[in-house]
Formats: C-alpha cells, structure tokens, sequence
C-alpha cells in the first residue's frame, strides 16, 4: 500500500460542523499545519441546520443573566448528571466565543440598542440564545467557513499557496485512525468522489463528527450521523460516556410520512406557540415534575403573562427541558388525545400576528407550507418526538478536550459529559465554539510537548485498513448475500422500536439479539457497481459503525436502572439518587468486544454548589453527599 | 394514496452517460428526493445523488428537473400529474462526476477570491453595535444555502465556459454585496472590484438567478443592480471619483 496518497500535517480535524471549524481555526492560529476532513461539501455540516440559537450568558435582553445562572440551567436540565467541570467551563465561556464570531462577520438579530438579541428557549431561565431568525446554524457555519477563507487568504499572500496550512478535504470519508504503541499517527480515508484511498500523517486528530441519530428511524439527523466518530474512538482506545441518553426532541413533523421525522425549532414555544391534545387542552400544565414544580407557571393566564412580564410571573411549561415536553407528548398520543396522524398540535397561529410569525419563523413558516401545505400562520401544526441528539460520547478531558489516547482529541456532539443526562436546546451550538477551540488548543500544547520524531503510520495498518473498506466488493464465501439499505432499515426499526423513547428491559434484551444478527449479516453486505461515488458502498461502511454505536446504547440503557432526562424506563420510572454520580462508560477489550465499566462522575466543587438552594440539591443528591456538604462547608447549599 | 412513477434519470460520469428509465411507487407527500432515495434501496443501489438535510436547509441536493434547477427535497411530486414522466439530470454548469454529482468546485475558488470581511479596528469583540435596520439588508444575502442553483442557471456560464475564469456569479455577487452593506466592514471599494475584478459587468439582469433561488432572495433586484448603479454613479460623477481616489491615497 505504499502507492496510496499521503499527506502530512500537525494537526487532523475530521469534522466541518462548528466544532470542526473552530478547532482548526485555533490550530492553525497556534501554528499548527492543519488538515480539515468531512464527508460532505464545505459548509454543508448537521450545524447547517441548527435552527433556534446559541446559547450564551451575555444578559443582552435580560441584565440579571450571568454565567452562574446558565451553569445552573445546564445542571438541571441534565439532572446533575454533568461533568461539572464542562459545565463550568461552557457557561463562563460561551459569551467570548459569540462576540468573537462578530469578529469574523457574523451577523445576528439586534436588540433596540444594537447589541446582539437573545431569546427565550426551553429550561433557560431568562432570554439567552443569540439567533439570526430561525437559521442561526446557517450563520454560525457561513461564519466560520468565511473565517476559514480569510486564514487561507492571509497564507495566501503570505506563501502563494492558500492551502498552506490550512487545508479542507471535502467529501472525504475516514474509516480508521492510526496508532503506533497506542498514540495517534494519522487516520485512513477514502475520497468519495473516486472511492480512491488516502492516508492523513499526524500526531493530533480532533474528532468533530457529530451524533448517532442515523440509527433511529424517525430523525431529524441526515446521512451523516453515523456515529463515526464514537466508533473510531472506541477502536482506538477511548471510551464512550453516557451513551443511553439519547435526546428525542418533542417537536418533530409528523405527517406527511416522507418528511417525518424533520424538526420543528424549540423557538416556536419560545416565542409564544403552545402544546394543545386534540381535546384542546393545553396538557403540559399537567407535566411539571417534582423537581421543577415551583419554577414553572401553574395556570395559563400566568403563563401567558410572562412572555410580557418575565420578573413577575413563572414561564410556561412548554418551555420544560426537552425530555419532559417529549414524554408529555408520547403520553398523550398512548392515551388516545392524539392528532389524526398520531402527535399532538403545537399552535403558533392563535398567539402571534402572522406577519411576526413570518419574520421570526422564517423557515419553519416555509418548511410547513413547501412539505405539508399547512400554513402556520392560520392553523396549527402537528407535532411528536423525533430523534435528535446524543448526550454521551467520547470521553474527554474538560480542560483540554483530550481522550484517553494520547494525540485524540474530541469536541462538539462526538464528546460526551457537558450535558449529562439531557441537553438544553441552544447549548449545542455553544459547546461547539467553546470546546472546539479548547480542542484546538489542547492539540496545539500536545504537539508541541512531542519529541521530534512522531508516532509512524505503519505499512500493514494501511493494509489492513484498505482491506476493511474494500470488504463489501467481495461476496461473501458462505451465506447470502446482504444489501446494506435492508440492514439499515432493520437497524432503524429495531432501535425506534426497542431502545427509543420509553424503555423496558425485555425489549432491550431483545434489541441486543437483534443486534447480534444484524452484525452478523453486516460481514455478508455486497455492493454493486464501482467505487466512484457509490452510496451503496458508502453506507455499507457506515453501518458497522451504526451497528457498534447502538449496541453502546442498548447495553448502558439496559445497565442504567432508572429514568434521568433522556433514559426513561417504564420499568424503573423514578430517578435514583444513587445513579446521580454513576457514569456508564463503554470500552473494548482485549478481544474487540465492548465492555460496560461504571465510573463515579468526577465532584461537584462545593462553590458550584453553593450556586443552588439547598432545598433543590435534596432532590437530586444522595442523603451521604448532602450529610458530607453541610459540615464542610456551612455557606454551601444556601 | 401510492402509484408507479415514471422517472427518467441520468445516469453516468464524465466520459458518458445517458438518460435511464425508471418505474417507482410515488407516495403522498413525498418530494422527488425520497423517489430517488427508493430507487437506491429498491432497484439502482449505486445510484449517486447529494444531499444532506432532506429540509431545503443545506443546498446539497441541487439537481435539473425536467430542465429547471432545483432542490431534491423542497420538489413535491404533488407538482406533477401521476401520468407525467419525470426528468432528472445534474446541473448543467458544472462537469459530471457521477450520475446526479457534479463538480462545484468553481463555487469553492470563487469564494476564495473574494476578499474577507475587514473588522473595524480597535472594537473589541462584546462591543459592536448595529441596528436591525442596518444589518438586515446584509442577512437577507446570508440567507443564501450555497446550492448554487443561481450559478447553475446564469446564462454568462451556463452557455459560456470560456466566461467562468473571469465571472464570479450572482452567488458571489451577493457575496460582495453583502460586505459591501455590512454596517462594521472597513474594506473599501467593493462595489468597484465587483465590477473590475469579479466580472459583475458581463451580467445583463436577466434575472434567472433570483428565479430559481430556493431562498428567495432577491439577488438582483438588491444585490446586483444597486452595486451596479454604484459602480455607474463613480464612474460618471467626476467628483465622487476624485473623492474616492483622494481618499485611498489617505488611507
Ligand atoms: C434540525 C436541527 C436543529 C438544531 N438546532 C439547534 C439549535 O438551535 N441550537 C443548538 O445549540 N443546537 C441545535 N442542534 C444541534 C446541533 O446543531 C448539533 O448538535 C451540532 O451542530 C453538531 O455540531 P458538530 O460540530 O459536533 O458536528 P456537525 O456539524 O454534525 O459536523 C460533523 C462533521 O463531521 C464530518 N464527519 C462525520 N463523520 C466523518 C468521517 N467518518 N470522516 C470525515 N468526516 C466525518 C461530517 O461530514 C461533518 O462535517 C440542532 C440539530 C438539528 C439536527
Ligand atoms: S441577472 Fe445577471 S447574474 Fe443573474 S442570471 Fe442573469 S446574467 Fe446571471
Ligand atoms: S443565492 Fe440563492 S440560488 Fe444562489 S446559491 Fe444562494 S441560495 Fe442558492
Ligand atoms: S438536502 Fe439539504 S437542501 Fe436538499
């Protein structure tokens, strides 16, 4: 394999979502050479389709907003199952990476006095996402392409070579990372455009690839979501955290059945829209959980008062976390309030004039009309849960995004622990700047820690790497033959169906022997035709990383024996103060197969936890852990 | 409510290629994308198509239907009587890879010969300000998905090659646009190397490119012609090109 393309670099960023851009943009700005690899177009990344905002203390709206509040937000809204450091670090730094973007052109909706506005969004205390209408994705990746671009020119007039250290290889898919006695070397990649292989040689990778949500048959995830990333680092060496918290958001379309599935923003409810059944009552007054009981409105005249009034009154329940709003809704439909097409109606029409839907719901306003042919702004939509979002992922280290491989680093959706047992909406975006350019940073310190030689790509690595992609060319000596398409299907179905929404332990069982059949008939996959941009081919390698990301979750959500945000089972409904500092953590062992190991959630500092009432830490802490704070220290708890 | 479509779709990559017949279930709701997603799974497995948001969010699945750029996922089947034959093919501008995949690599350069925005010195980040009014004429042009159906449709390069080297195109007319109105930009004379250095004078405000703009953007009417007028007004007006001139040599 020595006749394969080679190229070397620094640093390797797979991923050109935010977190991807972000992290070469601190590299390269730390002088490291930097390489970026993604499977689709420049620009074209899931961040694209972040819709309602970023989530950001700046108290632009709000002046009483501080980066304590957000953490607390955060806290809550995973149910304290966070890695408090990440927390920390997300809340305190999160205004920074914002006005930075307006550095690089970024330009969002404006507040009166010309500052950047924010809005209000579920489990956010006071208005706090930075926004551009209802495409804030599109503006945060324009952004930092544009950014990107005006590196390049600056090298460019520099060097005469605009790719001279920084350089993005688009529709580049990476099927295995490199490692010579345990650290990073490279990756191994093919072009998609001619099947043709590639090999990257680096001594830092930065994983930036995104979620999992592929694996689920109702989605608003695209292609692209195939786990990658979790499943490169788990060969590597990492481990995955958290993996059974899987966020289904609770608005989704639901009809026509072509586009179900496709989100419908969070900022609908923010600005105003609210959850009926079809008896048209406004059920989510009927959801509000212990733990939040108190901090939510209680009846709708208050609730509608606080859209004007939000110092005097308690928000809507619509605005719950997303884990609430989407049990409500599953709820509902199983007790027969249903819409026609099995969700509930999210009513934006009644509540705001429809020229302000137009202007501040822009897309979705299009989305409807051009998909469904409802128009928002004279009926309701209809609406149910949708798989969204992972809250666990690769392991790493808060400071400096590093895995437990030296050279691996990961940030944005691939990490896991920020959010904890569930995500709030806006606070992805804002984890992709923050982290993203720790990543960055904590590869430029690595690489520049090494000694002069660098970890070696070795020849039969390649070798072996080429013959795993090439595997489904060949069929297969025994057996029939397997469609890759049938497979994903299958795959889909089995994890909407047993590993989804609600949870009961025989069905994940089940989930796990099915899996077991799936990854046997996925050595048997054959594709047709040739390497040049064959999508069957493309997901046919895809796949096995699909199949070993859900058998990650299917095994941490049978192990989890309770329900915390995003993990709901019927069969254990409560949350369990003793799971609170549990992490479930997946790593290979010496054979190749997964293993499930818990690990105690690193402390909450006691001033971090002098941020909460008391009154609230009863409901989530153990009586062991609040016997120990008190003593200690006499100002925690307040 | 399901029935047999008929599709032609081309099929092949630069060397050759031709158009292939197809029939498939149609069901209702569904847009031209999930037709051709049924016939990856069901008959042409290798069938080669982009997209990525299936929601007319990410302008990957630009392609030609029955001779008109447009979006995959955002073309209801609905707009097509069940007897009609539908026709797909890649967009004509730009070289085949493969099937409905087609080189846009033009776009990519295109945008690095753009200059970037010039922040204002000496506003630290956290300090800018800027009025709705004044940034939404620039965000309507940040609207733009980049499914480059405007580049695809402009007869300048669509009918003539030899024009690409030296015509940016409206998506990057809208580009400059944009930098030009955006409030905090510090570059000057864009409009001028719009017209000098980016080829906007060999347009002739055909209008086809705001035609086919899934976003709707109105890149003529707000983009094109107001830098033209400019770039006209300095040209004609003695006083405003001597000011112009007198203040570069200042700065
Ligand atoms: C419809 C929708 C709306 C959303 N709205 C919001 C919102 O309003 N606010 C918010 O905070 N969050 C929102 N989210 C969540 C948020 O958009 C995502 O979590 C976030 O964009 C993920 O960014 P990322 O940088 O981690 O990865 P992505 O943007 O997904 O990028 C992943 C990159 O990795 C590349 N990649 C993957 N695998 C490989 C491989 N094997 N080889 C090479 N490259 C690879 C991909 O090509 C891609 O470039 C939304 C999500 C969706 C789906
Ligand atoms: S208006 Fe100009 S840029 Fe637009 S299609 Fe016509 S010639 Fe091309
Ligand atoms: S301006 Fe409109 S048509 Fe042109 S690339 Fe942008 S979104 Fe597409
Ligand atoms: S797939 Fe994104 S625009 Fe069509």
């Amino acid at each position: 394999m020595s006749d394969v393309e080679r190229h070397a670099y620094d640093c390797l960023v797979i991923g050109a979502g935010g977190a991807g851009l972000r992290a070469a943009i601190e590299a390269r700005e730390r002088g490291l050479r930097t390489a970026i690899i993604c499977k689709s177009l420049f620009g074209k990344a899931h961040t694209v389709m972040a819709e309602g905002g970023i989530a950001a203390s700046m108290g632009n709206v709000n002046s009483r907003d501080s980066w304590e509040v957000h953490f607390r937000d955060t806290m809550r809204g995973g149910k304290f199952l966070n890695n408090p450091r990440m927390a920390e670090l997300h809340a305190k730094e999160a205004p920074q990476r914002v006005w930075e973007l307006e550095t690089y052109g970024a330009l969002f909706d404006r507040t009166p006095d010309g500052r950047i506005s924010q809005r209000n969004f579920g489990g956010h205390e006071y208005p706090r996402l930075a926004h551009v209408g209802d495409r804030t994705g599109l503006e945060l990746i324009r952004t930092l392409q544009q950014k990107i671009v005006s590196l390049q020119q600056a090298d460019g007039r520099e060097s005469g070579d605009l790719d001279a250290r920084l350089r993005v290889f688009a529709e580049v898919t990476v099927t295995d990372l490199l490692t010579e006695e345990g650290r990073i070397s490279g990756a191994f990649a093919y072009y998609r455009e001619s099947g043709r292989f590639v090999v990257f040689e680096a001594p830092a990778v930065i994983l930036a690839t995104g979620g999992i949500c592929k694996s689920f048959k109702v989605t608003s995830n695209s292609w692209e979501y195939t786990g990658d990333g979790q499943a490169l680092a788990l060969r590597a060496g990492a481990a995955l955290v958290n993996m059974e918290f899987v966020q289904f958001h609770p608005t989704g379309m639901v009809w026509p059945p072509s586009v179900k599935g496709i989100l419908v923003t969070e900022s609908v409810r923010g600005d105003g829209g609210v959850l009926r059944n079809s008896e048209g009552r406004r059920f989510m007054f009927d959801y509000v959980p212990d733990v939040f009981r108190g901090q939510y409105a209680e009846s709708e005249d208050e609730a509608d008062r606080w859209y004007e009034d939000p110092d005097n009154n308690k928000r809507p329940p619509e605005l719950l976390p997303r884990d609430e709003v989407a049990r409500a809704i599953n709820s509902e439909v199983k007790e027969g309030r249903g819409t026609p097409h099995g969700g509930v109606f999210l009513d934006v029409s009644t509540r705001l004039p429809a020229d302000e839907i137009v202007r501040r719901l822009p897309s979705m306003y299009h989305q409807f009309k051009e998909l469904a042919d409802v128009d928002i702004t004279a009926e309701p939509m209809e609406v149910g849960p949708t798989c969204h979002y992972v809250m666990g992922g690769v392991e790493v280290d808060a400071d400096t995004a590093a895995t437990a491989v030296p050279g691996l680093f990961a940030a944005g959706e691939v990490a896991g622990g920020l959010h904890g047992s569930n995500r709030l909406g806006g606070n992805s975006l804002s984890d992709l700047l923050v982290f993203g350019k720790r990543a960055g940073d904590g590869a430029a310190d690595y690489v520049s820690s090494l000694p002069q030689t660098r970890p070696q790509v070795r020849d039969e690595d390649v070798e072996h790497a080429a013959q795993t992609a090439l595997a489904p060319f060949a069929a297969p000596t025994l057996g029939a033959f397997e469609n890759p398409y049938t497979i994903h299907t299958e795959l889909q179905q089995t994890m909407n169906d047993l590993v989804g929404i609600i949870r009961r332990e025989s069905e994940m069982i089940e989930a796990l022997q099915r899996l077991s059949k799936l990854e046997a008939r996925e050595r048997d996959v054959v594709v047709e035709g040739h390497r040049q941009f064959n999508p069957g081919w493309h997901l046919a390698l895809d796949l096995r990383n699909m199949l070993l990301v859900s058998r990650c979750i299917a095994m941490a959500a049978l192990e989890r024996t309770e329900s915390r945000g995003g993990h709901t089972r019927e069969d254990h409904p409560d949350m369990d103060a003793r799971w609170r500092d549990v992490n479930l953590v997946c790593r290979f062992d010496d054979k190749g197969e997964v293993v499930l190991q818990r690990e105690m959630l690193p402390a909450i500092r006691p001033e971090l936890l002098a941020l909460f009432e008391r009154s609230e830490l009863t409901k989530y802490l153990t009586e062991d852990e609040l016997s120990r704070l008190s003593p200690l220290d006499p100002e925690a708890g307040r | 409510m399901s029935y047999e479509g008929s599709f032609r779709v081309w099929r092949g990559d630069d060397d050759a290629g031709g158009l292939v017949d197809y029939q498939v279930e149609v069901n209702d709701g569904e847009v031209v994308l999930d037709v051709i997603h049924r016939l990856q799974a069901t008959q042409a497995p290798d069938l080669a198509v982009r997209w990525n948001c299936k929601a007319g969010k990410c302008g990957s699945c630009s392609a030609e239907v029955n001779g008109r750029p447009r979006l995959l996922c955002m073309t209801r089947m609905s707009t097509f009587s069940p007897d009609e034959v539908v026709t797909v093919t890649p967009l004509r501008t730009f070289p085949v890879l493969r099937d409905l995949v087609t080189d846009v690599s033009f776009n990519y350069e295109k945008a690095r010969e753009i200059p970037a925005f010039e922040p204002p010195k000496g506003v630290a980040p956290g300090d800018y300000r800027m009025a709705q009014v004044d940034v939404g004429r620039s965000q309507e042009f940040r609207k733009c998905i980049e499914c480059f159906l405007c580049q695809d449709v402009c007869h300048v390069i669509r009918d003539h090659e030899q024009n690409k080297p030296a015509f940016a195109g409206p998506r990057f007319f809208i580009r400059i646009a944009e930098l030009d109105m955006h409030p905090l930009d510090t570059r000057e004379g864009r409009a001028e190397a719009a017209q000098d250095e980016h080829g906007l004078g060999l347009c002739n405000i055909t209008k086809c490119c705001t035609e086919v703009c899934p976003e709707g953007i109105k890149i003529t009417d707000n983009g094109i012609i107001p830098m033209k007028e400019r770039v006209v007004d300095r040209k004609y007006d003695p006083l405003v090109w001597l000011g112009s001139k007198i203040f570069r040599r200042q700065t």
